[in-house]
């Protein structure tokens, strides 16, 4: 927004005032989660919080709309205003007055906000039914004109639909009517679009901003991703280990922030424009040809239903080489991901490692083909067994196919080293360590049976960006030390431009456009994957130099 | 859905037909002869092996198999070898207090144990949580019949609000037949109580860190119509389950209550069945507890898609 808009916006009585707010562990006031935080929201304002996972930011959002699970924290100190109503004092009834009339939330999940056994009707309509005396007809127009509002296609239908029948897009979009309906004063957003795709992501920040034009709603706008705060932003709240590290307008946030932790978290974004690099020209490790896919579902009395989650698709990784592989949920990237490590059956096609086709192997044929093809899961939370320890988890593999567990590990050791954990590591459990030392377990697991080739699967989502970017260097690095081909699937193109020599760019089960990463992230000649470059939130910003980028 | 419940009724014809078959087989293979038992310890051989024969037992168990069967699939479940009246009779006059007191504390099970389990649920650790739960481990310890004898003796023999024992059909009132029931049902609910709210406040304890409850919080809902209207229906499935499992093994399990409070119900007429070795009589019973587990199953099945729209079949 403009810096005339920013400055007519500071100067009203701001809608949310929050000062000095303090929120602690129940029962231990000493235990500061969120300590003396402190900002400002005016009508028809963005205010961005932005910060890595732990940081307090969500803890925030819920303090304000009283959502804290009380058993386990509670506010401590300072103040909350909502028009110069202090919320902290605010009794039970009160505030469940205040909540969905002045103050709104919209969440993160779209998948399980919602009651899955209610109609998305019945549940917009429990707002009116709680809060306005209106009779059933007149509730039913008002839902239906919401949901035109929010543009979901034949509101009738959608009405008396379960959650479950609907998209994530569509049920977010069902999220913000619940929120908007009442034309709420404040509008508090957490990570409303994480869980999207990017084109969906594009669609509801676009949905918010009208709605918020309309009303002159207070937004305020949780996020990890910079790129959505260079977007949507008029102001920026820095946080970290629960306080606030700065605030400024976007302009200072982005270009010339004060603080080095905002430096780092802001330089830390990815640029979307990749490396030169050179092409690989090496063995080849990992060849698919003409591979598909189709789930059939047999129904009683009924024709088979069939969906083609992969068609046809081609690809070669060589020795060294990154290919990635970039879609949107359903664009069966997972599923390419899976069938070539055979964690499901190809229905069609053939995938080579180094000379072999195991796209039917069996028993021990596909036995030996596990040491040459591994893989690296998205949640390195639930892919590791706890009651393992990491040690047991690495040498697992090398055991199973005959190494004397002295041996194994010994090369475990090695491989602490190599993912830059100490070797005492071996000897504890997963949950000591955070998301990103347990994603390079994971990477030292896989790496222990010295695969050719290496899956990676969504492997970089669930960390935060300055924790991402180590783990990037981290499989840059062992693929130059140990000549591993990379298979690397993701859905964020940021992260593919840092990492992937080459891009293949699925859609609906098939490849769309494939090239080396420069040409394919700069110059697509495919209008849908410009159509996923368009949609990338903050394009129009260059965050490693903390200026615009030229059009 | 119509095709399903066909589907599954027609898969309940193989299942019974081999339980039928285990049952027999079970039977012939204990030990007990209901000839001698008839005859008494006097009967000299001859008269032994006359009775034999006029009960059929003379015969090769595969044939005795075969006409069973038969018989079976002509809807006839044989005549009792001790009285001789048909079993299917013996099973219709029997089946009454069974059923009353099966459905009577089926209903009493669910109007306490879902409240109590809900406002367990309500605040976990709290007085009124800890409350329920030491009722439901007493409840889950404490055996049936000696809750029975001391309902027995606390309101029949002191207080003589219910007489001590036996049974009214409805037809000779509502009033004697209801005042008959009351002690039996509530010594038999004890334990179904205890488990049907423990299942209900742990599945709505679940229910409530789910993220659609934060939502119906953020709607300015009230607490109370976040656990019944939000948490409760959510919380179904598990609990039917749990109320779906109870009545199969209360159809079944009626026997103790049934001595306890001496009805003359389907539970005494196993006992009695059992001890005098009468085939048929005994294999009609387990027939048709079989028969109501299937039913009680489908039934739970079917209940599962009124509670979760995201079932189907």
């Amino acid at each position: 927004m403009s810096n005339q808009k920013n400055d007519l916006a500071q100067t009203g009585r701001p809608v949310l005032d929050v000062r000095n707010l303090a929120v602690s562990l129940a029962g231990n006031p000493s235990a500061k989660v969120v300590s003396d935080v402190s900002f400002t929201v005016h009508p028809g304002e963005t205010v961005c919080v932005v910060g890595e996972s732990g940081s307090g930011k969500s803890v925030t959002a819920f303090s304000i709309m009283g959502l804290l699970s009380r058993e386990a924290l509670h506010c401590s100190g300072g103040r909350i205003e909502l028009d110069g109503e202090n919320v902290l004092e605010a009794d039970k009834e009160r505030l469940r007055a205040l909540r969905a009339t002045r103050m709104a939330m919209i969440f993160q999940e779209p998948m399980t906000a919602l009651n899955p056994v209610e109609t998305v009707g019945e549940q917009i309509d429990e707002v009116l039914r709680i809060h306005k005396r209106m009779g059933r007809k007149a509730r039913r127009e008002k839902v239906m004109e919401m949901l035109e509002a929010v543009h979901l296609p034949e509101p009738e239908r959608i009405y008396s639909s379960y959650p479950h029948q609907l998209s994530g897009g569509q049920r977010q979009r069902v999220v913000i009517c619940i929120a908007l309906i009442l034309e709420p004063r404040l509008l508090i957003a957490d990570e409303p679009t994480t869980a999207l795709d990017v084109t969906t992501q594009k669609q509801i920040l676009l949905l918010i901003r009208e709605l918020q034009e309309k009303h002159n709603t207070a937004v305020l706008f949780i996020t990890h991703d910079f790129g959505v705060v260079a977007d949507i932003a008029d102001r920026v709240v820095v946080m970290n280990r629960g306080e606030v590290v700065e605030v400024g307008t976007r302009e200072q946030i982005l270009s010339a922030p004060d603080k080095d932790y905002t430096r780092m978290l802001v330089s830390s974004v990815p640029s979307l424009v990749p490396e030169a690099r050179e092409a690989h020209d090496g063995d080849i490790v990992l060849s698919v040809k003409g591979l598909g896919k189709v789930y059939a579902q047999k129904r009683f009395l009924g024709a088979r239903r069939e969906v083609a989650a992969a068609v046809d698709v081609d690809l070669t990784v060589r020795r060294g080489e990154i290919l990635g592989v970039v879609g949107e949920s359903g664009s069966g990237k997972s599923t390419v991901a899976r069938c070539i490590v055979r964690l499901q059956d190809p229905t069609q096609g053939e995938v080579v490692v180094c000379g072999e086709n195991i796209a039917a192997a069996r028993g021990s044929a596909l036995l030996s083909v596990r040491k040459r093809i591994q893989m690296v899961f998205q949640d390195p939370f639930r892919s590791l067994n706890p009651r393992l320890t990491v040690g047991e988890s690495i040498i697992e593999g090398l055991t199973n196919f005959g190494v004397a567990r002295a041996q194994a590990l010994r090369r475990a050791g090695e491989l602490m080293g190599l993912v830059g954990l100490p070797a005492d590591a071996l000897k504890r459990y997963p949950h000591q360590f955070s998301g990103g030392q347990r994603q390079r377990i994971c990477i030292a697991r896989a790496l222990a049976l010295e695969p050719d080739v290496l899956v990676a699967d969504e492997a970089v989502s669930a960390l935060d960006v300055s924790v991402q970017a180590q783990v990037l260097e981290l499989l840059d690095d062992i693929r130059r030390k140990t000549g591993v081909g990379v298979l690397f699937i993701t859905h964020d193109l940021r992260v593919a431009a840092q990492i992937c020599d080459t891009i293949m760019v699925m859609q609906k089960g098939k490849i769309v456009e494939f090239g080396p990463a420069a040409d394919v992230l700069t110059s697509p000649k495919q209008p849908y994957t410009r159509l996923l470059l368009e949609a990338a939130p903050g394009r129009h910003w260059d965050f490693q130099n903390f200026r615009p980028l030229p059009l | 859905m119509f095709s399903y419940v066909i589907k599954r009724a027609v898969a309940t014809l193989p299942v019974m037909a081999m339980v039928a078959v285990v049952v027999f087989a079970m039977l012939r293979l204990t030990p007990g002869d209901p000839a001698a038992i008839l005859a008494g310890d006097d009967a000299s051989g001859a008269q032994l092996e006359a009775i034999r024969r006029s009960m059929g037992l003379d015969q090769p168990i595969m044939v005795q198999l075969y006409v069973w069967m038969k018989q079976l699939a002509q809807g006839d479940l044989g005549v009792s070898l001790l009285s001789g009246t048909p079993v299917l009779e013996m099973i219709g006059g029997r089946i009454g207090p069974t059923l009353s007191l099966a459905v009577l504390t089926i209903l009493l099970t669910i109007v306490v144990a879902i409240p109590m389990g809900v406002v367990a649920a309500r605040n976990p650790g709290g007085l009124l949580d800890r409350t329920v739960m030491t009722f439901s481990v007493l409840g889950f310890s404490i055996p049936t019949f000696v809750i029975g004898y001391l309902l027995i003796y606390a309101m029949a023999l002191k207080l003589g609000w219910f007489p001590v024992q036996g049974y009214s059909s409805v037809d000779k009132g509502l009033w004697p037949f209801f005042q008959r029931l009351v002690l039996p049902t509530l010594a038999l609910s004890g334990i179904y109580i205890a488990l049907v709210a423990r299942m209900t406040r742990s599945s709505v304890i679940d229910v409530m860190g789910e993220d659609f409850i934060r939502t119906a919080r953020a709607k300015g809902a009230k607490e109370t119509s976040v656990l019944l209207r939000h948490a409760l229906r959510n919380a179904a499935v598990p609990i039917v389950t749990v109320i779906g499992i109870g009545v199969a093994s209360l159809i079944t399990g009626v026997v103790v209550t049934e001595s306890v409070f001496n009805l003359p119900g389907l539970g005494r007429l196993v006992v009695e069945a059992v001890l005098a070795r009468d085939y048929p009589v005994i294999q009609g019973l387990i027939l048709l507890f079989s028969f109501t587990y299937v039913l009680i199953n489908l039934a739970v099945d079917i209940l599962y898609t009124v509670f979760d729209p995201r079932i189907r079949y």
